[in-house]
């Protein structure tokens, strides 16, 4: 203690030297890339029409209003496509997926050098390609329709549902699947009655949360083709017919907020 | 009869966790394993189950060694073979009845566990052992509503529906209070003679362990140094086992709790722990 005593006054930094500038020359790349990239996106931007927006947005929802309201008896099937491709597409999607994410979690996976590769493939393979890509390369396999919506929507949630119950299978705790298997269970039995009862909830709320973005997903299939309320949406935008968009666009916006506060009651309900 | 021959276990690229262990337990009788944390208890007991592959020696229970066992062999040696745990390894989304029938995995098909068609004298026998455990009127609640003391009541009726011929118990009391702690010591050794079951458990706290136990196993950096009765365990002993303190000496007010047959060093020893 004495020696602290005699020495002189220590001084406290929050990090070393070469932290801080290590710190200092992150902010600085930061701030030019942010400047770059600004410069990038306006050279090309013509600003007679950024100045002239507010007008035309107004004149866009002068024609909008009022909405055709007699509109809605037409909408109304492909608006029950739309939540079909929705749901089915949901449906085949965590069928899919709920094998896909034991065979890529690497505590359940038969073969983390030939199997698990594989799963993790076909899980960023789902994921990086949008509903919308799926929907236009699937529409010119299986022709136009509800079919090609509720694979595109299946194979696009595949992905999502895979990687995040994949992800909670490898943070189960451990000690009953050590339990299980030192009564003699054999490695399935272990995963049915350890594994499989921890990752429910997160399987469950990762399904209706999928389900959740997939209705919104389904509006827009329809521009490519791969049916729904999407294709009225095309057919309207392109004769120009404003109070039918704002129409569709009003009859979306209420599906998604009830199939939101749906989704959290059934969720709330089971877990 | 559970016996163990020259026993060694060496993790990779560290010392001998366990060195040349040999050791009898008869039927019915409660061992004590004790000694510092890193001394090689839980590697001994997760050995003779192989949740640890040992490296060298021969463990036989009965007539049957277990360390050579194949894969489907070893399953079905392991049913003989209870384990109770620290933490309690029940499975806590689950009723009080699947964590307890989970003990019967080894015994039924894939399917039957699948739809949790138990065969009926199994449901019978689960229910008796969650009788035995005073736990039976909470049999369908879950098991995360239970408290400590009755979770590790399930786990002891969990190992106790695989019909086994030996208990591994891998520090039963450490994360219960201390009465909690003697009505499971108790509950351990009631059970171990009712069925004249051999049973090894791994304990940190010595007085817990002097007042439950038939016999008491000293182990230290992998190996054996004291195998005695609980009432031959003084300051020597204990000094050899845990290294140098200063066992023997008391705070006046702990006197009149002490409850063990060699009372005076508990305070210190826990210290030491």
């Amino acid at each position: 203690m004495a020696h602290l005593e005699t020495s002189a006054k220590k001084v406290w930094q929050q990090r070393m030297t070469f932290k801080r500038w290590m710190g200092w020359f992150s902010w600085l790349f930061i701030l030019s890339f942010f400047m770059l990239c600004w410069q990038a996106m306006t050279q090309n931007t013509l600003w007679v029409f950024v100045l002239d927006a507010p007008t035309q947005a107004a004149d866009l929802i002068d024609r909008m209003f009022p909405p055709r309201w007699s509109y809605i008896t037409a909408l109304l099937k492909p608006l029950w496509d739309t939540l079909n491709i929705a749901t089915l597409g949901t449906l085949f999607g965590i069928i899919l997926a709920f094998p896909i994410a034991f065979l890529a979690a690497h505590n359940t996976t038969p073969s983390r050098f030939f199997v698990r590769p594989i799963a993790l493939f076909i899980i960023v393979a789902s994921r990086s390609i949008n509903s919308l890509i799926w929907a236009l390369l699937l529409v010119a396999i299986f022709g136009p329709g509800l079919f090609a919506g509720i694979i595109a929507i299946a194979l696009r949630s595949v992905g999502f549902v895979a990687k995040l119950l994949y992800e909670a299978i490898e943070e189960v705790d451990k000690t009953p699947i050590k339990a299980l298997t030192s009564t003699g269970a054999s490695a399935v039995q272990v995963m049915d009655y350890a594994i499989i009862p921890q990752i429910l909830p997160t399987f469950i709320g990762v399904s209706l949360f999928r389900w959740d973005i997939n209705i919104r997903e389904s509006t827009i299939l329809g521009l490519v083709g791969a049916g729904g309320i999407g294709l009225e949406l095309q057919a309207s935008l392109s004769v120009l017919a404003w109070p039918q968009v704002i129409l569709i666009v009003l009859l979306i916006f209420i599906t998604v907020i009830l199939s939101e506060a749906f989704s959290a009651k059934i969720r709330n309900a089971i877990i | 009869m559970l016996s163990l021959q020259q026993l060694s276990k060496q993790y990779k690229n560290s010392e001998l966790a366990l060195d040349n262990v040999s050791f009898d337990v008869p039927s019915g009788q409660v061992i004590g394993l004790i000694g510092p944390s890193g001394a090689g208890k839980s590697t001994l007991i997760r050995c003779i189950n192989r949740l640890i592959e040992p490296t060298h020696g021969a463990i036989y229970l009965d007539d049957v060694e277990l360390t050579q066992l194949s894969t489907s062999k070893l399953r079905k040696q392991r049913r003989r073979i209870g384990m109770i745990f620290q933490e309690y390894a029940l499975v806590e989304r689950l009723s009080v009845m699947e964590n307890v029938l989970s003990g019967t995995l080894g015994y039924v098909s894939f399917w039957q566990s699948f739809f949790r068609k138990f065969p009926e004298p199994l449901l019978q026998k689960a229910f008796g052992y969650l009788e035995r455990v005073g736990l039976l009127e909470h049999a369908n609640k879950r098991a995360d509503q239970l408290s400590g003391g009755q979770k590790q009541r399930v786990g002891i009726a969990r190992a106790l529906a695989q019909e086994p011929s030996l208990l591994l118990i891998d520090e039963p009391t450490a994360s219960l209070d201390p009465k909690t702690s003697r009505q499971i010591m108790r509950l351990i050794k009631e059970i171990c003679k009712e069925r004249n079951l051999p049973a090894i458990i791994n304990i940190h706290d010595v007085v817990l362990a002097q007042t439950y136990v038939d016999r008491i196993i000293g182990l230290k950096a992998g190996k054996i140094v004291f195998d005695g009765s609980p009432s031959a365990l003084n300051a020597s002993v204990l000094t050899t086992i845990y290294g140098k303190e200063e066992w023997n000496t008391t705070p006046a007010c702990e006197e009149e709790v002490s409850i063990a047959p060699v009372p005076n060093f508990q305070t210190k020893l826990e210290l030491a722990i």
